[in-house]
């Protein structure tokens, strides 16, 4: 096989896992959109802190010896989960609850602020140098070799199966949740028409806290398979991911889940390619061209319904 | 209290007696304030020759969960009419910590209850409980007027600020002229004085320019801070490379900038709302990621040096001046001081300030003033009046990113050099956070949060990370008491049959 479609190859798998992460962070901030119409500017850095949550669970763990990868990682997602988690209601419930019913510029502004208050948090908490991943666990993880030609092989290491395999899953646990259990159904109200929701019994407050709770968790997943997958993170991650995982959010057609995956697999693969084939320092603005060129044509998203105006 | 607000009441599915449910919220908040801190602040993680370590801090994490339940506790009971509680409280809780810190005894029996590291972090750590109890203060001084018949000072106090604020306006034009007239200390003190206001009249300028944006013609502009670079790297660059003066590159960098305004509004003007903010959030870190890569041209992430100063008609102001050039102390038969330029740069920026702000002022009541206004109401009926909604988002558009290359080419005269560091998303989120919290449309507004945002972290340069913190928390929580701003004010300048409203500054 000649080396190009090794090369391809490699780059649709790297793409692939670049995307399914930016796919789990949109999905944050498209249920969030999709219900209260905000952009929570302050979800990029509630995936930072679960990084830097399941950088530490991992950092804690081995100190207590338990380096056995998949029992780590169970202790790593109850505890890094939970508390992003939490993160994510005590998030909505200070700066954004207080401001519900006010005008649209006032809860964007309290969420820049936010986001800027709790990446100055991790950065004064933890420091500014990036932080390696312990090399506890990375002995345990291996590569795949998947075929090879003229000399380069095209692999697929465990970090990326996991990613795709668990974005997979979450993907239709998700959309399943949201299709048939009682509190998806509570949300799909909530973002149809949040005042008669309220009217026919639906707790507001509840199910909205419950989006920004479910937000987190998936982040800070990311946050967890990106620690895995780099081995390296700071306090500034959140920031660039989280434009981006909203491009792919707005992409997708914001408010859908499968246009959020969609976006993101698109943003992931372009930025792959693009650093791949073209220029590695202008992938942010191919990444951000076709998030223009995508809204040029269809303004609503791939996946996005028309909006319908009401006068 | 914000405290109260952020952990208040919750409906709780059992009959709870009031006492018991300020616990119950008071428990939670603290116990949630320690399982947020438990990793985070918790556990600290350390570089040791390349394997990460780590070090316990769960003193700080648990004084901060009692801190936090105390304080839910005395906010709690003051919200139900015991404002002595919060006095006391408040009042014993930051003397005590007054006189732990003024003792500076380390190893002292009561130094425990401050253990964090920073000597910042401590003293602010004084500052809520200081708060609490000044807020306790000022509620007992409101509910004893009351029961004395007497209109309470807070609401009077809105009635005086109701009245004088026409004159705010022309008191802070005044202020700003007087400024360097004014006894400002020594020679190097009063330029850093005069500096700041420097500074802090360039974000105003921004923040007017924004406003045309985003407050008249209603566009959420996430990357305005683009277009401040355009006529930054402009006025670098022309002023660098072709040894322009700054007075022909000052106009050339407004033009540059509503040029790349219109580009590239051109395309987007179609999106609404959010739509618009994400795609204009986008073209600021395309513009960023070019000026850090496009080395040949822009210096790349090293910037652009010895960008020349503004001259005064022509008269060099630096202290070295090449030979048979007159300079500005010399023509005027003046004694060199480095203050003059500094000095010069304020009037400078004052002046295209104000003329910023006459601009708004008049064209706000110009037809296209009104079809901004009118297109930020309701684009729909805008449409059936026969506007065209494209033209006039791009004139707004254009506009204000005049105003910022305007803005931007002040900058660089002022810095001497420029990188791409400063126009980050973070320059854009301020300005805008000084357009909302100075209330959308409200002139007087934006230069009080201009003064408030700028002008107060910039006095505390020293104290950098932690001065970003308490701007983000600043932003947050002027939000929730003020969700309209500063001064609130987003009526359309005229309505029909008079209502409420007319003319607004």
């Amino acid at each position: 096989m000649s080396s190009d479609v090794v090369t391809f190859t490699q780059q649709l798998i790297n793409g692939l896992t670049l995307g399914s992460v930016y796919g789990l962070i949109a999905i944050g901030y498209t249920m969030v959109y999709g219900i209260i119409g905000m952009i929570n500017f302050a979800h990029g850095d509630i995936y930072m802190i679960g990084a830097f949550h399941s950088l530490i669970a991992i950092l804690v763990l081995g100190f207590f010896g338990i380096t056995w990868v998949p029992l780590a990682l169970v202790f790593v997602l109850v505890f890094a989960v939970g508390l992003t988690a939490l993160y994510g209601w005590a998030v909505e419930r200070i700066a954004y609850r207080p401001l519900r019913g006010s005008s649209r510029l006032a809860p964007l502004i309290s969420a820049i602020g936010m986001s800027i208050l709790l990446q100055n948090f991790v950065l004064l908490a933890q420091g500014a140098r990036g932080k390696p991943l312990p090399h506890v666990t990375e002995d345990q993880f291996g590569k795949v070799p998947l075929f090879s030609g003229d000399g380069i092989t095209a692999q697929i290491t465990h970090e990326q199966i996991m990613i795709i395999l668990v974005t997979i899953a979450l993907m239709i646990g998700f959309t399943l949740a949201i299709k048939r259990t009682s509190l998806g159904r509570q949300q799909r109200a909530c973002e149809q028409d949040m005042k008669m929701a309220a009217l026919v019994g639906v707790n507001i407050d509840r199910t909205i806290a419950l989006t920004f709770i479910m937000g987190a968790a998936l982040a800070c997943i990311a946050g967890l398979m990106v620690t895995l997958y780099y081995g390296f993170i700071d306090f500034y991650i959140g920031f660039v991911a989280g434009i981006k995982a909203f491009s792919a959010a707005v992409v997708g057609g914001i408010g859908s889940l499968p246009g959020a995956m969609l976006g993101g697999l698109l943003i992931g693969f372009i930025e792959v390619f693009f650093s791949g084939y073209v220029s590695v320092d202008y992938k942010d603005v191919a990444a951000f061209g076709v998030l223009v060129l995508v809204l040029i044509f269809r303004p609503t998203g791939l996946l996005g319904r028309p909006e319908i105006e009401k006068v | 209290m914000a405290v109260s607000q952020l952990f208040g009441s919750r409906a709780g599915a059992r009959a709870l007696t009031p006492s018991q449910e300020m616990l119950r919220t008071a428990a939670g908040a603290g116990v949630l304030t320690i399982l947020l801190a438990s990793l985070i602040i918790g556990v600290e993680t350390v570089s040791s020759t390349g394997q990460l370590d780590f070090v316990t801090r769960y003193k700080e994490v648990f004084i901060a969960g009692i801190g936090v339940f105390c304080a839910s506790l005395v906010v709690s009971h003051m919200r139900a009419g015991k404002p002595v509680v919060g006095v006391i409280g408040g009042g014993g809780l930051a003397l005590l910590l007054f006189v732990i810190l003024m003792a500076q005894d380390e190893s002292g029996r009561l130094a425990w209850l401050l253990p964090f590291k920073s000597p910042i972090v401590n003293w602010s750590v004084l500052l809520i409980p200081a708060a609490i109890c000044a807020r306790g203060v000022s509620l007992m001084v409101s509910a004893g007027m009351a029961a004395a018949g007497r209109t309470a000072p807070s609401v009077r106090a809105g009635a005086v600020v109701e009245r004088i604020l026409p004159w705010v306006g022309i008191v802070l034009i005044v202020l700003a002229l007087a400024l360097p007239w004014l006894p400002l200390g020594e020679r190097t003190q009063a330029k850093k004085i005069i500096d700041i206001c420097t500074i802090v009249l360039t974000y105003i300028m921004l923040g007017w320019g924004l406003n045309v944006v985003v407050g008249l013609a209603g566009l959420l502009d996430l990357g305005y801070v683009a277009f401040y670079a355009v006529g930054a790297y402009t006025y670098a660059m022309l002023s660098v490379y072709y040894d322009w003066s700054f007075w022909v590159c000052l106009p050339l960098a407004g033009l540059f900038a509503a040029l790349f305004g219109v580009a590239l509004g051109f395309p987007v003007l179609r999106l609404r709302g959010d739509y618009l903010a994400i795609v204009t959030l986008g073209f600021g870190e395309m513009v960023r990621i070019i000026l850090v890569n496009w080395k040949p041209v822009t210096g790349g992430p090293a910037g652009i040096n010895k960008i020349p100063r503004a001259s005064f008609f022509g008269l060099p102001m630096e202290r070295n001046i090449p030979e048979g050039v007159v300079g500005f102390s010399e023509y005027f038969g003046l004694v060199f001081n480095p203050n003059h330029r500094v000095i010069f740069l304020y009037y400078l920026v004052l002046l295209a300030a104000l003329t910023v702000n006459f601009f708004t002022l008049r064209v706000r009541k110009l037809p296209l003033g009104r079809a901004w206004e009118a297109l930020r109401e309701d684009e729909t009926a805008c449409r059936a009046l026969g506007i065209n909604p494209t033209n006039t988002k791009l004139t707004a558009f254009a506009v204000g990113a005049m105003f910022a290359g305007f803005a931007g080419s002040f900058f660089a005269a002022r810095n001497g050099f420029i990188d791409p560091q400063s126009f980050v998303f973070l320059e854009s989120a301020v300005i805008l956070a000084i357009v909302v919290l100075g209330g959308l449309g409200s002139q007087v507004g934006i230069v009080l949060a201009a003064l408030v945002l700028i002008g107060v972290p910039e006095l505390f340069r020293e104290l950098s990370n932690y001065r970003m913190l308490a701007f983000g928390i600043g932003m947050v929580l002027i939000m929730i008491w003020r969700p309209g701003g500063l001064m609130a004010h987003r009526d359309p300048t005229i309505r029909l049959h008079g209502a409420a409203g007319g003319e607004t500054r």
